[in-house]
């Protein structure tokens, strides 16, 4: 009993070196001049973003299965927030991201406050309507910019104003720190009690409070987690897009990208908002650049098959097939050794 | 004269329906109380109002002397009073162990420490060349032990066992009693609803019989069985009245064959 503790501690430890290992070669990228493409590094940049998207949507909707279509407006906040902090504050995005995250928090319990409490689909319905409620109010709201939003002024190139203009490998290293906040979060919580916590409530709620575990509680401190780093992404984005407005944060388009980007890559698991983000943002980058003369929409409809194909045939997404490859592997290895069964 | 959990005129209705009336009793400090009575007596529901699933109507639920009736389940779970579900409830994408291990990290805040009891509790109840196995791969009689092994996980003082053994077969059967004869050695107390005489019977030390949402008898496994008013709510009026004709003509050697562990037992 205590060599298979010890083993589990060994694995774990050999994993966290292996992921501070895959850090530091992302964070070599640039060195080796392969962010030095501007368009690639716009990709790079993308995918990072989209995969901390992701996984901060993973941690609710995917660990504790409760589908959220509403992150668009966490994402919106925090863009809104860094954005109303440089463009009418005039001071640096930073304690606008802050206060946003805080604030998407604070949103995100107040929605799920109520319909956590409901069985059934209602919290899924309550995020739908939340996207809609925010997009009309922020596109009368003229404080904030209304229809036309907020566009960024010209600022120095410094971590203090999160700003590159002459090179993307500033917003390169701003990704990676956004990514490595969120993913090693989620690294932490899947091992800790937060995580089985999660999982136990996704898999049956009775059951998780059968053993003491008070589901609303925990369900709300995941959505407020959860949120509070959507909206740290979207700091990002505004400061990256240099200018916010309704229509590009706070839409069910982007609510949707959080969702399916998870889905494709392999719904509640460590990889999978990545795997999923390595896939779709290309994709969707480069029909954008290449197949634009098709008119606006092509990288959605391809997302959109792709998505039927996996729901079709692999609803655990890429992970799915991994998992499976792999099991399939170790199969054949094991019969080859002559064991027979499986360890 | 200890009692752990009592009961006092409990009630529970379902719109004018009741399900439970006025049922009182109590279990004492580390022994096993068997709750039957036919189908529908309102056996499952009253374990729902212990463990908080249900608010009762009109009663007390006293835990240690303190009322918990109308607490919510996880609050009671806390509190120290772990329940299995009748139709097994895994968490199916879970492995065996991970299953435990909700369970454990009631009283322990580490993942290691919770894994190290959650191994305890899973050999405790039979499962060790499980563990790694998906729980939704279980065959049934090992979904049962699961149940009660993350249940045990959460180190309780009163355990609320819900037809632990219906369904399973007389291997798997055997095995479950044996789980349960384990946990009483090491001092648990036990509340258990069950179907099955021959596995309440000789593991029993007190029987509460509800028929019809009310108590109809209490008292020790040999006394029950032999209860007129029991094997009427059992088998009906005229089959009891046959029973009690025979056992007059062959001078009572007629209950002997029937409970031949009853003997030992007691």
């Amino acid at each position: 009993m205590n060599t298979t503790t010890q083993n589990i501690l060994m694995k774990q430890h050999g994993r966290t070196l292996g992921w501070a290992g895959f850090l530091v070669v992302l964070a070599l990228l640039p060195s080796v001049g392969i962010v030095g493409d501007q368009f690639l590094s716009h990709v790079l940049v993308m995918i990072l973003l989209n995969a901390s998207m992701a996984q901060a949507w993973n941690i609710i909707g995917g660990y504790a299965g409760q589908v959220s279509f509403g992150h668009s407006v966490f994402f919106g906040i925090g863009a809104y927030g860094a954005a109303y902090a440089v463009t009418m504050l005039k001071s640096t995005p930073w304690p606008g991201m802050l206060v946003g995250a805080v604030l998407a928090a604070v949103v995100s319990v107040l929605i799920g406050y109520p319909t956590f409490k409901l069985k059934g689909h209602y919290f899924a319905i309550a995020t739908f309507a939340i996207v809609e409620i925010f997009h009309r109010l922020f596109m009368v709201w003229e404080d904030v910019g209304g229809a036309v939003g907020l566009d960024y002024p010209i600022l120095k190139d410094s971590w203090k104003f999160f700003t590159w203009s002459k090179s993307k490998v500033g917003y390169y290293y701003g990704a990676l720190v956004l990514f490595a906040l969120v993913f090693s979060l989620v690294r932490i919580i899947e091992r800790a009690r937060f995580g089985y916590y999660l999982k136990a409530i996704r898999e049956g709620q009775e059951t998780a409070e059968s053993v003491g575990v008070d589901s609303r509680k925990v369900k709300l401190a995941a959505m407020a987690l959860s949120a509070a780093l959507a909206a740290l992404c979207g700091s990002f984005f505004a400061q990256y897009n240099y200018r916010v407005d309704p229509s590009m944060v706070l839409s069910l388009d982007m609510s949707m990208k959080f969702v399916l980007i998870t889905i494709l890559g392999g719904i509640g698991t460590l990889w999978g908002p990545l795997l999923g983000a390595v896939i779709l943002i290309p994709l969707q980058e480069y029909t954008r650049a290449y197949l634009a003369k098709l008119g606006p929409g092509v990288d959605l409809i391809i997302f959109g098959l792709i998505i039927i194909l996996m729901m079709e045939f692999q609803p655990r997404g890429i992970m799915g097939i991994i998992d499976g490859v792999v099991s399939h592997a170790r199969k054949r290895a094991g019969s080859k050794a002559g064991n027979g069964g499986t360890p | 004269m200890n009692s752990i959990l009592e009961l006092r005129s409990v009630s529970m209705k379902f719109g004018a329906l009741f399900a439970d009336r006025d049922v009182s009793f109590s279990v004492e400090q580390g022994t096993i109380v068997g709750l039957i009575g036919p189908n529908g007596a309102g056996k499952t529901t009253l374990f729902n109002c212990i463990a908080g699933y249900y608010k009762p109507y009109s009663g007390e639920i006293l835990f240690n002397g303190a009322r918990i009736d109308g607490q919510p389940p996880y609050r009671i779970a806390k509190l120290g009073i772990a329940r299995t579900f009748q139709v097994v409830r895994p968490l199916k994408e879970m492995s065996v162990i991970d299953n435990i291990m909700v369970g454990a990290f009631l009283r322990h805040g580490s993942s290691a420490e919770a894994r190290k009891a959650a191994e305890r509790c899973a050999s405790l109840c039979f499962l060790d060349e499980f563990k790694n196995k998906p729980a939704g791969d279980l065959t049934i009689g090992n979904k049962k032990r699961l149940e009660i092994a993350r249940a045990l996980a959460t180190e309780p003082k009163l355990l609320l066992l819900d037809e632990s053994v219906s369904g399973l077969t007389s291997t798997e059967v055997h095995e479950m009693v044996q789980v349960i004869r384990r946990l009483k050695d090491e001092g648990l107390t036990i509340l258990m609803v069950e179907h099955i005489m021959e596995a309440i019977m000789p593991i029993a030390d007190h029987i509460v019989v509800l028929s019809h949402g009310e108590k109809i008898a209490e008292g020790p496994p040999a006394t029950i069985v032999h209860d007129p008013v029991v094997i009427t709510a059992y088998l009906g009026e005229k089959f009891a009245k046959k029973i009690a004709a025979e056992k007059v003509v062959t001078g009572g050697n007629a209950e002997n064959p029937d409970n031949p562990e009853q003997g030992a037992s007691v």
